[in-house]
């Protein structure tokens, strides 16, 4: 196998591998927060910042770690960080942490941090592993982002809090779409943006088990 | 009485674990292309959730809460930091020890739920469901209702989704949202469906 360069690394999650539209890898968390921009900038640069530095200490001393207990290894690392974010957030954004509420909490149990510590970081020395953990980090920003820009300005008509769209209600001219600021939608928009991505990368789309049979003509009756 | 019911509905079907909260998602998509597995994959998470949340709610109240150390001579001590640390130490130890004591007392169930049990550690819902009850500070009783609630809405859900997905492999759906597409956009479905609960008050 060729060595990862760590261009391949840190740019592939983006669009060729991304973590949420191919490998169903943090859906979990992502979802909830993205009603709106801030909150799901925050919980991208959390998760981005994380997953870095979590797949660089566990290759770190991923020659030290028994294979038996690894699983355990990597979950109090990555706890630990997570707390580390935890009390930041409270202490400089307690505001935006409680929005985020159980969220950050739960970047322990995203399937992306523990998928690249394990899949990753266990093979690779520590400074690739942290370019792949901000790749990563980066590929599920990249669909959070997107999904909550989408949310925010077409749900209230905002942008980072700040009106782009004056919304009727405040005697401006836009109809708001409330159904984009509930759950459902962020369902609809990533499929949607699944849809988009495979159309454009066509390897990424996968085969039916059952095909259709061709319909056949009848010329007369 | 009537609070606990009315705790236990609200968690199954407005405040649903996958459909409103989007938690476990990972698996939730992975493991529904099947009825049957996915109903053993609901039952272990139910089992799981129902232990781990009031065990946690125990923990947290005698341990790590704001001067919950009173009884130990250390009331200004507030733990509450270390408490994500701990939660997911406690579910893994859960799983675990729930995996040996099925293996040695049940195997029939310990083989229907292997592969799914060592999965559920890093489960989003049932850690979602631990901080939430440490969020909405529920008591014991309350937090063992909301571990029950929480599991069975979860495995309610991926018990639709499998056999609507069941289903829908025959369908004729467009190339590029083939598969984890077509599923994100029926989840959408399911979760406005489930949204109609919303208006019921207790």
């Amino acid at each position: 196998m060729a060595k990862p360069t760590a261009r391949e690394v840190l740019l592939n999650p983006l669009f060729n591998n991304n973590p949420i539209a191919l490998q169903i890898l943090g859906i979990c968390s992502a979802l909830a927060v993205t009603s709106n921009l801030n909150t799901a900038l925050v919980m991208s640069i959390a998760l981005t910042l994380v997953t870095g530095f979590s797949s660089m200490f566990v290759s770190m001393i991923r020659n030290q770690i028994p294979s038996s207990i690894r699983m355990i290894v990597q979950v109090v690392i990555i706890a630990s960080l997570v707390i580390v974010v935890d009390q930041i957030l409270k202490a400089f954004a307690f505001g935006l942490a409680k929005q985020l509420s159980v969220f950050v909490g739960l970047i322990i149990t995203n399937c992306i941090v523990m998928g690249r510590a394990e899949g990753f970081a266990m093979q690779n020395p520590p400074g690739l592993s942290f370019l792949d953990g901000i790749g990563n980090g980066l590929g599920y920003s990249a669909v959070l982002i997107a999904v909550g820009f989408v949310r925010e300005l077409f749900g209230a008509g905002k942008l980072f809090g700040v009106t782009v769209l004056p919304a009727v209600t405040d005697g401006g001219w836009y109809q708001p779409n409330g159904l984009l600021l509930l759950p459902p939608s962020a369902f609809f928009l990533i499929g949607f943006l699944i849809w988009g991505l495979r159309a454009w990368k066509t390897r990424q789309v996968e085969h039916t088990e059952f095909k259709m049979a061709p319909q056949t003509h009848k010329e007369a009756y | 009485m009537e609070h606990y019911i009315s705790l236990f509905v609200r968690t199954v079907f407005i405040e649903n674990m996958a459909l409103a909260f989007f938690l476990g998602m990972c698996t939730f998509i992975a493991i529904s292309k099947k009825v049957e597995t996915a109903i053993s994959l609901g039952a272990t998470v139910v089992v799981v959730q129902t232990i781990a949340v009031p065990l946690n709610n125990l923990v947290y109240h005698t341990f790590l809460a704001e001067g919950a150390l009173a009884w130990a001579g250390l009331p200004e001590v507030d733990l509450s930091f270390i408490g994500l640390l701990s939660f997911i130490g406690i579910i893994a130890a859960t799983v675990q020890i729930l995996e040996m004591l099925l293996d040695r007392y049940v195997p029939a169930l310990y083989h229907a739920l292997g592969v799914f049990l060592p999965l559920i550690t890093v489960h989003c819902a049932i850690m979602g469901g631990v901080l939430f009850m440490v969020e909405r500070d529920y008591t014991f009783g309350e937090s063992v209702v909301y571990g029950v609630g929480s599991g069975f809405s979860w495995a309610l859900a991926i018990a639709l989704l499998a056999a609507i997905r069941e289903k829908l492999k025959y369908s004729d759906v467009p190339a590029g949202l083939q598969g984890l597409g077509i599923t994100f956009i029926t989840i959408g479905l399911m979760s406005l469906g489930f949204m109609s609960f919303s208006g019921v008050q207790l």
